[in-house]
């Protein structure tokens, strides 16, 4: 098999899926098999293109001309294949995860589910793999309708309404700037190629650059940079496992990947650098960090606390690409790594004390940790991770971008950064110390269902929700010590332009 | 045999409609009437496969009738421009009668509906010759011949809805109204040159220079047009003609009346007084293009309150015009193209949207939004249509109206009007409001107890699904259509000299 063919492969197996799923609609447990067996597969295909990416191998595939000099071309560079694997990686937990919680919180419309499901990672996919900014707008776009009906699954007025303002926001900043910014790129360049040391310098006036940066920063929407974060909160009407893998790893880090690949591949760090075009984008990334954190610490909501924290953690991936140096996209890509095993575990937290408690508010967690250790301790084990303490996987992307800021000399960055983990404790840890060591609360006053329910030991969620809530957990520690390994692969994400050759 | 057939395809692809209108009151039943002009739609419709296949390279085809050579004879002349225009037209009519069988069945009495596909076809017949004519007072004959067939068949929604009566007389005074301005506008443009065939007029125009009889000319010929493409203001007519025809007519106009009335303005615009017309070009400027976007918002968001779909459609072409004469004002080649390419891409569209409204008002008897609550469990195939035409109103990627939208910001963008550019986009948000009320309403709400609704019939279904699989497949590949579209632009610039901006 080729390297372009798994690529390709890559993108099919997904797609293909919808419709074995659709096909198997009547009968859930072939259903549900296949949506695993898929996550696995995909992922094998996926390890097989690092492999060779690795090896220095850069596929391209080229589908099709929608537009005279408009192309659907696919095209791996390591930034996509890190995305690629993080998404496609996390897709198998995930899957196994919604097999307990769909069934554990008694959800209706399933197949629907899984179907648009597997769109939405296949979307990822391709966003991850897209040779050039046209290819990724068209699947950024097929990512937030594909998710759309996930959002609104519920159907209740609350589910319509969360649905409207995720649907609202993600397509105004979409057709809006992103569209717009868009087709002003390709106007100036006549290419969208992602290119290393990207594509503008010398064709634009350096005058406009921050303002094209501008209508990319916040046309993206998915990279929920502050005034246009709203829809990930809005988001969290979705069951657990939505909110899990795509709002904390496929959506939201399609976001922030684009931001990357915009500032890497399209701008080039030596061109915002020296022109300091994303010098106020700095600041707001900076604020946006800040006032998000503020927010979460407020939130009783469980996880409208953790969106809040994935709009303030997703912030520091668009400083690192902010910052225009090479530290702050090896940073900004770590982070995509080390936060998507952090945030997942927590939402899946999240899922199972939904599911085995019924409970969705902070304030209601008291005592819960003595009945469920093991959520709790990964719980807890994720939460360190997201503040960045050793020996989780955290502290290596918030030590980056820390030698990001030095680099530039931004002391205050710095002093945003520390005071951000500052606050992480603050709303994190909170909820690990209410359930372990606060005493539990009068049940009678809060549900009938548990105060009929007779008192056991340990009330854990179905074992289908506990074992990749370990799994992430786990990883949050393996990829602390494997470090290294990774470092190096970030290196090779190509930062200046290609010698002519 | 074959070659006379093929030399003269440009009559045929007139004639037969007209000749074969009359057959289908003769043969007096309706299945057979229906039979009779979907078989002549399908052989019209291979007709202008065949010219547009002779035109693609940029040739013209010069048709004499009769044999009189212009400018005294009348002349057929066929170039990549109206080629286009020809395939929409008799494709649309291939796809809406098929279509039409259970839909005018459901909606129109039995012995009525000779009649009504005499009607229908001589409105094809009207569209195309407008379209095909080279000579200018042959386009304001067609161009009644189309009209007053119209007002009969939205007249024959009355057996739906009585108001459909009011809405044909609407229609009539001012579809009448700018029949007359645009037949006076042709009379100036006599006056000052003596003849009606179109290149003649150019060329003759073109000697004679400015004068205020060709500016009266020019106000009178664009506000006779823009009376029957709906510029907005001059669209009251649209929204209750739409409404009120059966749905197959509409889905028929929809997709093809305003556009003729487009190409008829281009036409007039570009080749007829093509020449360097100061007059012309700051009418464009100064009045089209504030109207055209005065249209995109104020339709857009009349459409958002509507509680008829058929109506909320209907403003939403007003909307969708104001895009396709945005285009037309930049006047710069890429502004054309985004025009022309429009012009096929809203008439794929708003087909397969008017049909998909045709089918819920087959099976729930109303064409109101709240009472398509929960229709998407009970029609999955009409309701997944209309999110896919929905999709392509709003412009989404991967389908025709994303290809529309590029090209339009792009030509905004090319002349640094980038406030231009994000108005277009902010209309399309409202685009996005009106489809998605609809969406709403038809997956995420409950049904409402007791009813069960049938999914539409196949020859509804077949027809409507063609529009969208068209609407999808050009908005991936839409090499064909733009590449047809840039061609149509160089030919309408080439003939002309008005100031292009670069």
């Amino acid at each position: 098999m080729t390297d372009a063919n798994a690529l390709l492969l890559a993108l099919a197996i997904p797609t293909v899926t919808m419709f074995l799923i659709a096909a198997s609609g009547s009968r859930p447990n072939i259903r549900d098999g296949i949506s695993v067996a898929a996550s696995v597969a995909t992922f094998a295909v996926v390890l097989r293109l690092l492999e060779s990416v690795m090896d220095g191998a850069r596929p391209s595939v080229t589908l099709i001309e929608v537009m005279p000099g408009l192309v659907i071309n696919f095209a791996i560079e390591p930034l996509g294949m890190l995305f690629a694997t993080v998404a496609s990686g996390l897709w198998i937990v995930t899957a196994i995860y919604s097999i307990g919680y769909m069934r554990g919180a008694h959800e209706k419309k399933q197949t629907r589910f899984y179907i648009c499901f597997a769109l939405a990672i296949a979307s990822a996919l391709a966003i991850a793999f897209s040779g050039n900014l046209f290819t990724l707008f068209i699947f950024y776009e097929v990512l937030t309708i594909s998710t759309y009906p996930l959002v609104a699954h519920k159907e209740t007025p609350e589910a319509r309404s969360g649905a409207r303002v995720y649907l609202g926001i993600l397509m105004t900043t979409s057709i809006l700037f992103l569209l717009v910014a868009v087709i002003w790129t390709w106007n100036i360049a006549g290419t969208m190629e992602f290119r290393a040391g990207g594509i503008l310098e010398g064709k634009i006036d350096p005058a406009y650059a921050p303002f094209l940066l501008a209508f990319f920063a916040f046309g993206i929407g998915k990279a929920a940079l502050m005034p246009f974060h709203r829809w990930l909160p809005a988001a969290m009407v979705a069951p657990t496992p939505v909110s899990a893998l795509l709002h904390a790893v496929a959506v939201v880090k399609a976001g922030v990947f684009t931001m990357l690949k915009v500032g890497t591949y399209i701008f080039g760090v030596g061109f915002l650098s020296k022109t300091g075009a994303s010098d106020w984008l700095m600041w707001i990334a900076a604020a946006s960090i800040l006032i998000a954190s503020i927010v979460a610490l407020t939130k009783d909501d469980l996880k409208a606390r953790l969106a809040y924290s994935t709009v303030s953690q997703l912030s520091y991936i668009t400083l690192g690409m902010a910052l225009a140096n090479q530290m702050g996209v090896i940073g900004g890509s770590m982070h995509i790594v080390t936060h998507a095993v952090g945030k997942i575990t927590l939402f899946m937290c999240a899922g199972a004390i939904y599911v085995a408690a019924h409970k969705t508010k902070v304030s209601e967690l008291d005592g819960l940790g003595r009945k469920m250790p093991v959520t709790f301790i990964c719980f807890t084990i994720a939460a360190l991770s997201i503040i960045g303490l050793p020996p989780f996987a955290g502290a290596w992307s918030k030590w980056y971008l820390l030698l990001a800021a030095a680099d530039e000399g931004q002391m205050a960055l710095i002093a945003v950064l520390m005071l951000s983990s500052l606050l992480n404790v603050a709303y994190l840890l909170s909820i690990s110390g209410r359930a372990f060591f606060a005493p539990a609360r009068d049940r009678m006053a809060h549900s009938l269902d548990a105060a009929a329910a007779p008192s056991k030991g340990i009330e854990e969620a179905p074992l289908f929700c506990l074992i990749p809530i370990c799994l992430t957990a786990l990883g949050c520690v393996v990829v602390f010590f494997a470090v290294g390994g990774l470092y190096e692969y970030l290196l090779s994400i190509p930062i200046l332009p290609e010698a002519a050759p | 045999m074959m070659a006379l057939i093929v030399s003269n395809l440009p009559a045929l692809q007139v004639a037969l409609p007209i000749i074969a209108a009359p057959f289908c009151l003769i043969l007096g039943r309706g299945a057979w009437a229906w039979a009779l002009a979907t078989i002549v739609s399908f052989v019209t419709f291979a007709i202008s496969l065949a010219l547009f296949a002779s035109v693609y390279d940029g040739s013209i085809i010069s048709y004499h009738m009769g044999g009189w050579a212009p400018p005294i004879g009348i002349e057929y002349r066929v170039d990549i421009v109206n080629a286009f225009v020809l395939l929409i037209v008799s494709g649309v009519a291939a796809l809406v009668l098929p279509y039409a069988y259970r839909s005018v069945a459901d909606e129109i009495p039995a012995d009525r509906q000779p009649i009504f596909y005499t009607a229908f076809l001589l409105c094809v017949a009207g569209l195309l010759g407008v379209t095909i004519t080279g000579d200018a007072f042959n386009v304001f004959v067609f161009l009644e011949i189309s009209s007053l067939s119209t007002y009969a068949l939205v007249a024959s929604g009355a057996w739906r809805n009585k108001r459909a009566l009011t809405a044909s007389y609407n229609y009539l005074i001012m579809g009448t109204v700018g029949a007359t301005f645009f037949v006076i506008g042709i009379g100036m443009l006599y006056m000052i040159t003596g003849t009606l065939n179109m290149a003649d007029l150019a060329v003759r125009i073109a000697d004679h220079g400015d004068s205020s009889t060709l500016h009266m000319g020019f106000v009178f010929i664009l506000i006779g047009i823009g009376l029957k493409l709906a510029m907005f203001p001059l669209h009251l007519w649209l929204p209750n003609a739409y409404s009120f025809a059966p749905s197959a007519v509409t889905a028929f106009l929809a997709a093809t009346a305003t556009k003729v009335a487009v190409y008829v303005m281009l036409r007039f615009m570009f080749t007829v007084l093509g020449f360097d017309f100061e007059f012309q070009a700051d009418t464009l400027k100064l009045v089209v293009f504030p109207l055209a976007v005065a249209a995109m918002f104020a339709a857009s968001l009349v459409a958002i309150f509507q509680d008829d779909l058929k109506r909320m459609l209907a403003y939403s072409s007003i909307a969708q015009i104001g895009y396709i004469l945005l285009g037309l004002a930049f006047l710069t080649h890429t502004g054309l193209l985004a025009s022309i390419v429009h012009l096929f891409n809203h008439a794929v569209t708003k087909g397969a949207l008017f049909m998909v409204a045709g089918c819920f008002v087959l099976s729930t008897g109303t064409s109101s939004i709240s009472s398509l609550r929960g229709v998407g469990r009970d029609m999955p195939w009409t309701a997944a249509a209309f999110v896919a035409g929905g999709f392509s109103l709003i412009g989404l990627p991967l389908t025709v109206g994303f290809i529309s939208k590029w090209y339009l910001v792009q030509a905004a963008l090319e002349l640094g009007w980038w406030p231009v550019a994000l108005l277009i986009m902010a209309s399309s948000l409202l685009a996005i409001i009106y489809v998605w009320r609809v969406v709403e309403a038809v997956y995420l709400q409950p049904a409402p107890e007791g009813i069960t609704r049938k999914e539409a019939p196949l020859s509804m279904l077949v027809p409507a699904w063609i529009l969208v699989g068209l609407s999808i497949w050009f908005g991936v590949s839409a090499s064909l259509t733009t590449t047809a579209a840039s061609r149509a632009a160089d030919a309408l610039i080439g003939q002309s000299q008005i100031l292009w901006q670069e």
